[in-house]
């Protein structure tokens, strides 16, 4: 099983994370940067402190599953898996390219450690759902579904479609994430299309809605590692919706949509890698 | 005439087997377990079985998470719901991830008769036909329904079944084991291949006496696997007969009758003449007046037949 960090240590994970995921974007090319920052915190804190999870046992029948919705956001996911044990880090180098087991998008099939493929947004809660309900036939009563989704993303339909069938199917093994960094491709999404209050929207579906810094590490362990038992608790699914910024951690990208799927060019790459304090081992 | 079953009632009662001889069985329906028959698998195996309610993406999703967690995941509803509204479910979750899905949507085609044109599904198997990785069954009686979903449930990855509404005759002996990616010959002949599916084998058997009256030797085929479909008996079988006809309740675009035009282009070029509904959607009636009114009874075939015959240098 995997090690179970301690706050420095996982703000240390993130921070490295971030400098992984401007590093392989950067040579790549291409990609998500945005919203790949504005997760690091979260992933960070469920990869170092709140999922069980063992890289060397990928397929151990009690670990954890996590079900990154917001596939674009593929990078903090390598990031995550690469720090963690799951490859070499030199494949962060290769993302986007031909013969990678990094796709632009997450694949199970190619990707040691990605539980499931996604990209096209909206559809990660409902195989989320599928995952809760197989563990549960099994009688594997320990493993917690996490399904981490963008809050551009919840314009999606079959997001509320499976938002009415977790709690209604009892599903208190999955926890829903959203990553509310308040920007899409377009704008602002109160611009875009308004998505009103996310956390009373699940409520009203049934759900039991936590609200945290997506920042903070100590909030996000509290908030993402007590989640499963409150679910229990109240006999309800929870959502954890977190305040973010897109592009966290490089002043210059910091809550600006243009930062969505655009990459840096080399001195925006130094400027990013300096702010970070990334070593140069990622590069 | 012999008994008549709808394809749909194999559904359930199949699935039900599966799960009593041990097979990983789950179902996620949409809200329709009473047309599909589904509805009989959630009476035996109630914990196995999960409605998504009116929401065919949630319905493809949810089995796509069931088929991650290691189960053989069926799902129902109609066809225009299972394959249309659900589409980039089906294609980026299930295909591309290559997941054990097994789509046996029912209603298919313009036999569902006076629900009219929004519920007559006549582009499902062009539309599954084309994804990466997908199989498409098009059973023709309720016995090759039930072996083909048995099929479906032993062979890893995503499937297609295409069920029906409407009774069709029995064609197929009790015990049919249905063989992935085989055409069946169910009548020989010389002079005119005719390839069918589904609700159009007996219609296509039915034209095959109306030539062979005339001293026409018409061969029969069930191409009951559209992909992969059975490259070597429709060239052997066009190398022989010069001539074919395609015969399905399904648009003449992208269907059976265009995978056979890509295998005879390639192999054996020959004149071909399409039967099917003509780029066009469907209407309210009742379903045998329908077949009629787009086409695609006996005579239609053996009209065909005629026309690919004439054109044969």
């Amino acid at each position: 099983m995997g090690q179970i960090l301690t706050s420095d240590e996982t703000r240390e994970l993130a921070r490295q994370m971030r400098c992984d995921i401007i590093s392989m974007l950067a040579e790549a090319g291409s990609g998500h940067p945005g919203g790949s920052l504005s997760a690091a915190d979260i992933v960070a804190t469920l990869y170092g402190v709140v999922m069980k999870h063992d890289p060397e046992r990928t397929d151990w029948p009690e670990r954890d599953r996590f079900v990154l919705s917001k596939g674009h956001a593929a990078p903090v996911l390598y990031a995550a898996l690469a720090e963690t044990g799951y490859f070499e880090r030199e494949h962060l180098g290769t993302l986007r390219k031909l013969g990678s087991i990094l796709q632009g998008h997450p694949d199970m099939k190619k990707t040691p450690g990605v539980e499931v493929s996604t990209g096209s947004l909206g559809q990660g809660l409902a195989i989320s759902n599928g995952l809760g309900l197989a563990l549960k036939i099994d009688g594997e009563t320990a493993p917690t579904v996490f399904c981490l989704l963008g809050d551009g993303e919840l314009q999606e339909g079959e997001v509320w479609e499976a938002a009415m069938f977790a709690p209604h199917h009892g599903l208190t093994n999955v926890v829903a994430i959203v990553d509310n960094n308040g920007l899409q491709i377009d704008g602002a999404c109160t611009e875009v299309m308004c998505l009103g209050e996310i956390a009373l929207k699940f409520q009203a579906f049934g759900w039991v809605a936590v609200q945290c810094d997506g920042h903070d590490i100590d909030a996000l362990a509290a908030a993402l590692g007590g989640a499963r038992k409150r679910a229990e608790a109240e006999g309800r699914p929870v959502v954890v919706v977190c305040s973010t910024v897109k592009g966290k951690g490089v002043s210059f990208m910091e809550g600006l949509a243009d930062w969505h799927g655009k990459t840096p060019n080399a001195e925006q790459t130094a400027v990013a890698l300096a702010e970070l304090g990334c070593d140069g081992k990622e590069s | 005439m012999s008994d008549k079953r709808a394809t749909r009632e194999a559904f359930g009662a199949t699935l039900v087997e599966l799960a009593n001889e041990g097979i990983d069985v789950v179902v996620v329906e949409a809200d329709l377990s009473k047309s599909t028959t589904t509805a009989t698998f959630e009476k035996a195996y109630p914990t196995r079985f999960f409605n998504a309610g009116i929401a065919e993406q949630n319905m493809i999703g949810t089995a796509a998470g069931l088929a991650v967690g290691g189960k053989v995941a069926f799902t129902g509803s109609f066809a225009v719901f299972a394959t249309g509204r659900a589409y980039d479910q089906v294609r980026n979750t299930v295909c591309y991830a290559g997941l054990n899905v097994k789509l046996c949507p029912t209603h298919s085609g313009i036999t569902v008769g006076p629900d009219g044109g929004s519920h007559q599904m006549v582009e499902d198997i062009a539309l599954m036909r084309v994804l990466p990785g997908m199989r498409v069954l098009v059973p023709a009686d309720a016995r090759a329904a039930a072996a083909a979903i048995r099929v479906a449930a032993t062979t890893p990855g995503p499937f297609y079944v295409r069920l029906g509404r409407a009774a069709v005759p029995v064609i197929y002996d009790e015990g049919f084991t249905f063989e992935l990616g085989r055409a069946y010959v169910l009548r020989e002949g010389t002079d005119v291949t005719i390839a069918s599916c589904g609700v159009m084998v007996e219609r296509a058997l039915a034209a095959a006496a109306l030539l062979a009256a005339e001293g026409v030797s018409a061969e029969v085929l069930d191409v009951a696997t559209i992909k992969p479909i059975d490259v070597a008996t429709i060239v052997a079988s066009v190398t022989k007969t010069g001539a074919i006809v395609t015969a399905e309740e399904h648009s003449i675009i992208g269907g059976l009758g265009s995978a056979v035009a890509e295998v005879i282009g390639e192999n054996v070029p020959a004149p071909l003449r399409r039967v099917g509904v003509k780029d066009v959607f469907g209407t309210s009636g009742d379903p045998e007046e329908l077949m009629v009114h787009y086409g695609l009874t006996a005579t239609d075939i053996a009209s065909a037949a005629r026309e690919a015959m004439a054109a044969r240098r």
